[in-house]
């Protein structure tokens, strides 16, 4: 959460609802919204971290809000997390554990194994195809977003595809 | 065709031993022998298709599935078993009985699209109608009715090879409903097509089976088979799974579990 928060305020000062809004708004209804707890946390270690610092804005007819802004320590740490090369999605292995493991211990053969792991698959892939059909096509990073995780799944489904080959 | 259930008779219908399915198999067989080589390819597949129901056929390479389409649509005669359309018995249909059995209910999709190369989009879409005994009129305005729907109207005096894999695809898909067929199979098609193209004719398939066209299908690509009410994964000329697609709902962490945005 940090390193959103700190590109987000490189661009302009904002209040934390804003920053949620924003981050909304840029990923689509496919990105896991993070809650507005979690965001004012993250930016109170942020500037206890001094690498944000806020001040408070008078409202007229509401209570004061808080802004936020980036320092230069900031600037610097968000210059480090761009030019790092970032870490792939992780690899979903915990069913091939269970595929390997379970036939093992007698718990489970490995074709029924394969099937409800399919069928999970494919409801999820449902979910994402209804996403990608409410999804406006003019919508580019929601769009990419969905296709990413498209990919990725339709990545475990080949697998499981040759697991079946080989393993039963 | 003994289905006269439209015409004054009850309703619910009486029982009888008539298959209500639109498609039914039944120990259906396939097995390829080629200099003293035998291959079982399809060995015993008992499966069901209701009317407007869209069945999607997944397994490995080499798991029957083109080869169980293939027999389905009478491109190539079953070994045994039965297979029934429309409450009628077709496993036993000469190759002229399949060609008209097909012309009337059955519309077909390749991978390659196999168009017609030295006719005109517009004439590759009109023949089926005019064959099955459409008067050129009809056949027309179906026609422009079916490319106007699939966004290529104006590439109707084009050559197929003129165009792009997905607007081809799209023709094919227009030509395979141009006789509004009780069942639409489909061999991989979009397995030839991009990312973008596979989007287009998803949308095309998602529309025609809302309009209640039965569709099987055999894909190797989720997101098309995603689309299916049904899913039946063939493993080694059996079948080793037939369940309903139940959607997951959302979930907090992201698309769907499968990609969650770090940082």
């Amino acid at each position: 959460m940090r390193q959103p928060l700190l590109a987000l305020l490189a661009k302009e000062p904002a209040h934390g609802y804003e920053l949620k809004l924003a981050l909304e708004q840029i990923f689509g209804q496919a990105y896991a919204s993070p809650n507005i707890g979690q965001i004012y946390v993250t930016l109170k270690r942020l500037e206890q971290d001094g690498l944000v610092r806020s001040e408070d804005v008078e409202q007229t007819t509401r209570p004061n809000k808080r802004v936020y802004e980036l320092t230069p320590a900031g600037r610097q740490a968000l210059r480090v997390w761009v030019e790092e090369p970032s870490e792939g999605p992780r690899i979903r292995d915990e069913f091939f554990i269970k595929l390997i493991l379970a036939p093992m211990a007698g718990l489970a053969d490995r074709m029924s194994l394969m099937n409800t792991q399919r069928r999970h698959y494919l409801g999820v892939m449902r979910h994402l195809t209804e996403l990608q059909a409410e999804t406006d096509p003019a919508d580019t990073t929601a769009r990419l977003l969905i296709e990413g995780a498209v990919l990725h799944l339709q990545a475990d489904l080949d697998w499981l595809e040759r697991c079946l080959e080989e393993l039963v | 065709m003994n289905r006269s259930a439209s015409k004054g008779s009850p309703w619910p219908p009486a029982p009888s031993a008539e298959s209500p399915a639109l498609l039914r198999t039944s120990k259906l067989v396939k097995v390829y022998r080629a200099e003293g080589v035998t291959v079982e390819a399809v060995r015993g597949v008992d499966i069901e298709l209701a009317i407007g129901e869209f069945v999607a056929i997944m397994g490995p390479s080499g798991s029957g599935k083109s080869t169980l389409l293939h027999v389905l649509g009478g491109l190539e005669p079953a070994t045994s078993g039965e297979i029934w359309l429309r409450g009628q018995r077709v496993d036993g249909l000469s190759t002229a009985g399949w060609a008209i059995l097909r012309r009337r209910h059955i519309g077909f999709v390749f991978q390659f699209f196999n168009l017609l190369s030295n006719m005109t989009v517009a004439d590759n879409v009109e023949l089926p109608a005019l064959l099955a005994g459409a008067t050129p009129r009809q056949a027309r305005k179906r026609r422009e009715e079916l490319l106007a729907e699939l966004g290529i109207a104006d590439k109707a005096v084009a050559a197929p090879a003129r165009l792009s894999g997905g607007e081809q695809q799209r023709v094919a898909l227009a030509r395979a409903l141009a006789n509004e067929p009780s069942l639409l199979l489909a061999d991989e098609p979009t397995g030839n097509l991009d990312s973008s193209n596979t989007r287009d004719v998803l949308r095309l398939l998602r529309r025609a089976h809302a309009g209640g066209q039965a569709i099987l299908l055999v894909t190797h690509d989720a997101r098309v088979a995603s689309l299916a009410d049904r899913v039946i994964n063939l493993f080694d000329g059996t079948v080793a799974d037939d369940a309903k697609i139940v959607p997951i709902p959302r979930t907090v962490n992201g698309v769907g579990d499968v990609l969650e945005l770090r940082g």
